[in-house]
């Protein structure tokens, strides 16, 4: 087990112009789990393959454990991986895909023996240990994909979208059975997802990326409730967080939106007379059917029942506006409804850079 | 809301099910006539090849083996030569599969695997060997060979034929290694394999079955080239050439013979290699 160094690593594709990691720095602590989170492209999985060793960087550097595997080949970093096809060896029997790592590591045949039975008991793999790959579903082949990679007691787990190519109830399921295993193991692990609730759920700490570059790292409630930047806060959440046009008034006292004022909270007070962006997330919008003080009218455009509750989509002065209602709220589209936003949890950014204007 | 099932059907219209066993008549008459065209010449060799000599200037010809004697073929790989030539053709053949494997198997990973400087242009320049006809490279072939000593030998109607076998090779073997995913072989770089070992580990494993039926066409290749085999060597002759030399002047059971000594190892060895073919692990690859 050991730390991950990421200092200042600068890739870019043969032929591309762009860069796939521009100058990205990261640390992961011994035991933690990180998730490398971002749409695709973002260069998440650049930077996975360079830890890997399967892609050299143009500058930086990469350190496990205190020493230095920039340019170090795959099989001499101490690392262990799942990949996204599960990339289980098709000609082998599901005990040599578990086992194929130990033995490459001239690790004694009873020793492999038992870590196999032991990863086989933990993924609920015996019955299949003399199948072909071919003869599995796609879950259990990435079963033997996740057992394969903790049998050997590596430095560090890698993971590329583990769970991608499961369906979604399996993967639903698997995502916490794959918490628990890697709570239990201790392991730094670095996880690559472009699917935001996986990334909140699993990790200790997140990494939103954006072309290249680190756009937000922080635990998965902080990246959630105080998104760094619209982008961020846009790609995680489902829905996505509401981004409302607001303008503050001159003396920096009251906020304009949808042609109602509100009590401007104090940290806009030096941003008098200036445009700004309302970020907010759909739970945190409180909905009644009558008006009340400091709320604000909206027509409903769309509701959707989702069970647990009722997602709105409504219409404020012009601007759509999602709204997670409880499950017993009634409404039609073309109702009008009273929208009031709790002052804490209220983000503001700026209309140009998109950052989030942070309390002065 | 109306019951369903209380709703007036329409009758059902067999026409597209007719159709559809119309079609698949159609396909078996199809797969049957292309199977008796493949199959009607080898019988017909065969019972001729194992006919006597007198049951074949016999008319009506008997279409079926009436009297089975071994008599031709004896006396065929009894006359001068053929047991050495069928030595040589086994030689060949055997050695322009290890020749144009050896160098042909990397290169073909190669075009799979890695971007180089000149990769379009070298997959068409691999088509050229094939471009000039093997009269035109057989002479200054054999001027070449007598030079370096080693015209008339096996060795050299080998490197002939490798160099003919080459470009089929590396292409075949090529979009064999593109089949293989990569990240199989980056899974076994990452537990613990060299380039090589994950190469030999777990790529060649996987491409097999690909490269069993790039060699089986490589050996059949060889195994039926007559016209370089026949300029480049006098005494080492392969069969095909052999029997070439002597076909005009030889009795016609002896040419049944003939045919039918080489007709019968390429069978062999392809339903040997057939077994790599099918698919070795189960159902699919993947």
């Amino acid at each position: 087990m050991a730390d991950i160094s990421i200092s200042h690593l600068v890739k870019t594709y043969p032929g591309g112009t762009e860069r796939a990691t521009d100058d990205v720095s990261l640390t992961i602590e011994d035991g933690q789990f990180t998730v490398l989170l971002g749409p695709s492209g973002c260069g998440k999985t650049t930077l996975l393959r360079m830890v890997a060793g399967l892609e050299l960087p143009d500058s930086g550097s990469i350190a496990i454990g205190g020493r230095d595997v920039t340019y170090l080949p795959p099989n001499k970093r101490n690392i262990s991986m799942v990949f996204q096809s599960y990339a289980v060896f098709p000609h082998r029997k599901v005990r040599y895909n578990i086992g194929f790592g130990l033995l490459m590591a001239k690790v004694p045949k009873e020793e492999i023996d038992r870590k196999v039975r032991w990863a086989a008991d933990l993924l609920q793999l015996e019955p299949y240990l003399d199948r072909l790959p071919a003869q599995l579903s796609g879950g259990q082949r990435q079963r033997v994909a996740v057992a394969r990679a903790i049998v050997m007691d590596a430095d560090v787990l890698l993971m590329d979208e583990p769970l991608s190519n499961l369906d979604a109830l399996l993967r639903m399921n698997f995502r916490s059975e794959l918490k628990g295993i890697v709570q239990d193991l201790g392991t730094t692990t670095l996880y690559v997802t472009h699917d935001q609730s996986e990334a909140l759920s699993l990790g200790d700490q997140v990494a939103v990326m954006r072309k290249g570059r680190i756009a937000q790292l922080g635990d998965p409630l902080e990246v959630y409730d105080a998104p760094a930047d619209q982008f961020v806060g846009g790609f995680i959440g489902a829905p996505p967080m509401n981004f409302i046009q607001a303008s503050v008034s001159g003396d920096g006292g009251s906020l304009l939106v949808g042609g109602q004022k509100l009590l401007a909270p104090s940290m806009l007070s030096t941003s008098g007379g200036s445009d700004v962006m309302l970020g907010i997330r759909a739970e945190n919008v409180a909905v009644d059917i009558q008006r009340s003080s400091g709320a604000l009218p909206a027509t409903v455009r769309v509701v959707e029942p989702m069970g647990s509750s009722v997602l709105l989509t409504v219409d404020l002065d012009g601007q759509a506006v999602k709204v997670q209602a409880p499950p017993t709220f009634r409404t039609e589209p073309d109702d009008t409804i009273w929208l009031s936003f709790s002052p804490n949890t209220m983000r503001f950014y700026d209309n140009e850079t998109a950052m989030a204007l942070e309390a002065k | 809301m109306m019951n369903p099932t209380s709703r007036v059907h329409p009758p059902v219209d067999t026409r597209p099910l007719a159709m559809r066993r119309r079609g698949r008549a159609y396909l078996q008459v199809a797969v049957l006539g292309i199977s008796l065209f493949m199959l009607l010449p080898i019988y017909l060799i065969s019972l001729a090849a194992l006919s006597t000599r007198e049951s074949l200037n016999r008319f009506p010809l008997s279409l079926l083996p009436t009297d089975v004697s071994f008599e031709t073929l004896a006396a065929f790989l009894g006359s001068t030569g053929i047991v050495g030539a069928f030595g040589n053709s086994i030689i060949v053949g055997v050695g322009t599969l290890a020749l144009s494997a050896l160098f042909g198997i990397p290169a073909g990973y190669a075009l799979a695997r890695f971007a180089f400087a000149g990769k379009e242009p070298y997959q068409l320049f691999l088509l050229f060997t094939r471009a000039l006809p093997i009269v035109v490279l057989s002479v200054p072939l054999a001027h070449l060979f007598l030079v370096a000593g080693i015209y008339d030998t096996t060795t050299g109607v080998i490197l002939l034929h490798a160099a003919l076998a080459l470009p089929t090779t590396i292409l075949i073997s090529a979009s064999v290694f593109l089949s293989v995913p990569r990240d199989v072989e980056e899974a076994a770089r990452i537990f613990g394999c060299s380039p090589a070992g994950a190469f030999l580990k777990v790529v060649m494993p996987m491409a097999l079955p690909g490269l069993a039926a790039a060699s089986i066409f490589t050996f059949v290749m060889s195994w039926n080239e007559v016209l370089g085999a026949s300029i480049l060597t006098l005494d080492h002759r392969t069969l095909p050439a052999q029997v070439l030399t002597s076909l005009s002047d030889s009795p016609l059971a002896y040419r049944f013979a003939g045919g039918f000594a080489l007709v019968v190892p390429s069978i062999i060895f392809i339903a040997f290699m057939r077994r790599f073919l099918t698919n070795m692990w189960g159902s699919t690859i993947r």
